[in-house]
């Protein structure tokens, strides 16, 4: 079991620095988001192994508090990156000024 | 035997994860990101509770887990909508890499088809 856990360890390893490569890159706030939920999943399966290999139950508790809370961060981002208003146009900017909420750069745009 | 199992198991749950990292650093936009993104936090996770299930073998344990597994399920698909429209709507979703997009330029159904680029029939 100890060889498991080593090998789990070195590919969650892996998985984090990737994940933060991929948010220090970004190149948008979505995929951001996506990598720090990606990180989030493989924080989680980390205190997994470490339960499994350890044979204790003392950290099930927080797996299901990140399994609850987990998705808030990117369901608020996604909210504030898209704002439900009624410019529900694709490309063309938004007329009214008091509209203009969307203060993030278009750089994936083609 | 079982612990055998669980180790195969949680080595694998740990290797979804690796491959969706390689996925979200190579994917070229959100989209197909979010694509490699669900790989660990529903099959990774889910495999690595299985293995934990294995290795545990008691009642109240697995009973959490299953319950752990439920609330993942539940929540990883709102997350990953809420994602997936807000880049749609704010442009971040390369439409030229669509197959298929059933809306026109101004977000609305594309009723009628001119089977030009993002129509429904190309």
């Amino acid at each position: 079991m100890t060889v498991v856990g080593t090998i789990c360890v070195v590919l969650l390893s892996i998985t984090g620095v990737l994940c933060i490569v991929r948010i220090v890159r970004g190149p948008t706030m979505l995929d951001r988001t996506v990598a720090a939920d990606v990180f989030v999943a493989a924080s989680a399966g980390a205190i997994g192994i470490e339960a499994a290999v350890e044979r204790h139950s003392t950290t099930l508790s927080i797996l299901v508090v990140l399994a609850l809370v987990g998705f808030l961060s990117s369901v608020s981002i996604a909210r504030f990156a898209a704002p439900d208003t009624d410019r529900r146009s694709y490309d063309d900017e938004p007329t009214d000024p008091d509209e203009s909420t969307d203060t993030t750069q278009r750089r994936d745009a083609p | 035997m079982i612990d055998v199992l669980a180790g195969t198991l949680l080595v694998s749950g740990s290797l979804m994860a690796t491959i969706a990292a390689i996925g979200i650093v190579r994917f070229p936009d959100v989209l197909s990101r979010m694509h490699a993104a669900t790989k660990p936090q529903t099959v990774g996770l889910l495999l690595i509770l299985a293995g934990l299930a294995l290795r545990l073998r008691d009642l109240s344990d697995i009973t959490i887990i299953v319950l752990i597994a439920v609330f993942q399920l539940l929540t990883a698909p709102v997350s990953a909508h809420m994602v997936g429209r807000a880049a749609f709507r704010t442009g971040f979703a390369r439409r030229d890499r669509l197959t298929v997009c059933e809306f026109d330029a101004d977000g609305e159904w594309d009723t009628e088809d001119d089977g030009g680029p993002g129509s429904p029939t190309r």
